[in-house]
């Protein structure tokens, strides 16, 4: 339980920061410690082999972006609200946490999860949904996304357990980082 | 040898080739001649059965299992899967005059054979993440090295993303329908994750945004495929939702979500279509028409109403297609697609102006052309229960025929004195005189894609008996 905890603790100030963070170095490490927590939630329910794709999965949707973006050289454009809004994303963030705790008990009934992986899930869906919701910069749309669909995955993993869907969400996120990665790519063919 | 094999892995494969040829003819002649084949295969091969061709005799099994569950093509899918890839060949023919076969090929072919597949998957819930792969496959297709992702691909990608939670968490929910059928709070939480994941899925009213800009900042040609590929095999998805579930099926409120839904997606697209200043966005409007025509077509009662929404299908493959080609010729060799940019050139690409102009009035429904009879049909069906409406539903209609009236004066207002002539070369002239040709003859004689409406409702077990 004090290890779920912390996993937890992990995932809120990962999927935060990731809202935070204007570094590409600090985005997918702190997307990379987010996937920790919620192989973690995830293993929960599931055995911890199946548990571990979600792991490497995750951890291969980073290693995706961040060669685009090493490949990539060229400065992002400069995203205004980025800029100017880390005041308001913060506050964002704690209401998204409030609200997201204050749904989760309902979640947990309705799906018969602990409340601590039940929030877990509902945080990082919102705080995706609220990343998506701020920016129109295609990496970080990327990551948001990433973001919704491990918050679902935490939730669907105490519903679902065939191996089919499993890979299929391998695939989904996988394809998710290789278009982040080709988007970065036009970017730097333009520039070039 | 199995039927999912034939008909998804075999093109899949044949995609993944393709992308390592150069040679544009080698790519459109095999995709072509694949597509062709596996067209009249399902049309004429049996599955599941025994077929001997000479002294050979072979059986296509309708199974394959993968990581514990199936891949399903039965005889009864056949005739989608001749819709399905004889539509795929009928977008591909203009891809070596338009000289964009490598681009559109690999991806397309790709692209049909995962919605295949999406179609064919046991248990099929799992369709929904199958169909974002193919989302995920359309991105190349959508975006060119030379442009920075748009935000229409960006939304795209985003709306479609979301769709897949709401569909697999409400294919549990109605998992649990099925062992509590008297749970009416559990049938309200599933059709509302259902709706909402169908809204982003279909882009349906207000999540429609991303379809006028993708149509705007894309390839016309490539955007037109998609806008029929998807919310075709979307909408075949959603009515295996209708098909499987009696209590959806029969939930007293279902037609008039279905109703109002479509009724707004055809009165705000007929009506923004007519401000638009961009042919592109035109016809993305006019695809938005469309989607909520289909809607409204189901709304119609299962029966009657499944027999309308296929009758749609072809002629809406027909004037997509021309109104994608028209577009793709006139983009050629102009600076873009905005009303400014192409005034006049209707002197200079009659063929491909005639095309643009006749498609937008056939998915108007104008009377002779291939959509009239399927829009007569829901504007009788809806009078029959609202006149109010039925009237505001052709008041949307009307919207797109003052657009295509806009764009024909945009066209044709040329200076006193400007020469005639045509710039389409002769292959584009062949192909636009053929869609042509094709919308005049399905407007005449809609009983001509007879066959395909009456086997494709064997597809569905409930709604097509």
């Amino acid at each position: 339980m004090v290890v779920l905890w912390l996993m937890l603790l992990l995932a809120i100030i990962t999927a935060t920061g990731l809202l935070l963070s204007r570094d590409w170095r600090w985005s997918l490490g702190l997307l990379a410690g987010l996937y920790l927590g919620v192989f973690w939630m995830v293993q929960v329910h599931w055995p911890i082999t199946m548990a571990t794709v979600k792991l490497v999965t995750g951890w291969m949707a980073c290693a995706i972006l961040g060669i685009a973006q090493i490949n990539a050289r060229v400065e992002r454009e400069k995203d205004n609200i980025w800029q100017q809004g880390r005041l308001f994303n913060v506050f964002a963030a704690a209401m998204v946490l409030v609200v997201s705790f204050s749904l989760s008990v309902s979640m947990a009934n309705w799906l018969g999860l602990s409340l601590l992986v039940a929030w877990g899930g509902l945080l990082l869906i919102c705080l995706g949904l609220l990343h998506l919701g701020i920016t129109s910069d295609s990496f970080r749309v990327v990551i948001g996304l990433l973001t919704v669909m491990a918050g679902f995955e935490v939730l669907y993993s105490a519903v679902e357990s065939s191996a089919l869907v499993s890979a299929l969400l391998v695939v989904v996120n996988l394809g998710l980082a290789l278009a982040g990665a080709y988007f970065l790519n036009i970017a730097q063919e333009k520039t070039a | 040898m199995s039927a999912p094999v034939l008909w998804i892995f075999l093109p899949l494969a044949l995609a993944g080739l393709l992308m390592l040829v150069n040679n544009p003819k080698v790519v459109f002649l095999a995709a072509c001649l694949v597509t062709l084949f596996l067209t009249l295969a399902a049309w004429l091969l049996p599955i599941d059965a025994a077929l001997t061709i000479g002294g050979w005799t072979f059986k296509l099994v309708p199974s394959i299992g993968i990581l514990g569950r199936n891949l399903t093509l039965t005889s009864a899918d056949r005739s989608f899967l001749a819709l399905i890839y004889g539509s795929t060949f009928f977008w591909f023919i203009p891809t070596a005059s338009l000289q964009i076969a490598r681009r559109l090929i690999p991806l397309g072919l790709a692209i049909t054979s995962m919605l295949v597949a999406a179609i064919s998957v046991e248990p099929f819930l799992y369709a929904a993440l199958i169909i974002e792969m193919a989302v995920l496959l359309s991105i190349p297709l959508l975006t060119t090295p030379q442009h920075k992702p748009t935000k229409g691909v960006i939304r795209f990608l985003i709306f479609q993303t979301l769709a897949v939670p709401f569909i697999l968490f409400s294919g549990w929910q109605l998992a649990g329908i099925g062992a509590n059928p008297g749970n009416l709070a559990l049938v309200q939480q599933a059709a509302s994750l259902l709706g909402l994941g169908f809204a982003f899925l279909l882009a349906i009213f207000p999540f429609y945004t991303w379809i006028p800009l993708l149509a705007e900042e894309a390839h016309p040609f490539v955007v037109g495929f998609l806008f029929w590929m998807l919310p075709t095999t979307t909408l075949f998805f959603g009515l295996g939702f209708l098909d499987r579930y009696s209590w959806l099926r029969d939930a007293p409120s279902l037609p008039a979500i279905l109703t109002t839904a479509g009724a707004l997606m055809v009165i705000s697209g007929g009506l923004l279509s007519t401000f638009q200043r961009h042919l592109g966005r035109i016809m993305g409007y006019a695809t938005i028409v469309e989607i909520g025509f289909s809607l409204l077509a189901l709304s119609l009662g299962s029966q009657a109403g499944l027999g309308i929404f296929l009758l749609l299908l072809v002629p809406r493959t027909l004037s997509l297609g021309l109104w994608a080609l028209s577009l793709s010729i006139m983009r050629e060799q102009t600076a873009g697609l905005s009303l400014e940019n192409v005034k006049g050139m209707g002197r200079i690409w009659p063929f491909a102006a005639s095309g643009l102009i006749l498609a937008n009035l056939a998915l108007a429904g104008l009377p002779l052309l291939a959509g009239f009879p399927a829009h007569q049909a829901i504007w009788e069906g809806l009078a029959h229960g609202s006149l109010p409406l039925a009237l505001w539903v052709l008041v949307g209609s009307l919207g797109l025929f003052a657009s295509a009236a806009r764009v024909l004066a945009v066209l044709f207002s040329a200076p006193e004195g400007t020469n005639w002539g045509s710039r389409e070369t002769q292959s584009q002239r062949l192909l636009v005189v053929v869609g042509l040709m094709g919308l005049l003859l399905l407007g005449l004689f809609p009983q001509w894609a007879l066959p395909l409406w009456t086997k494709l409702p064997a597809i569905f077990e409930h709604l097509g008996q």
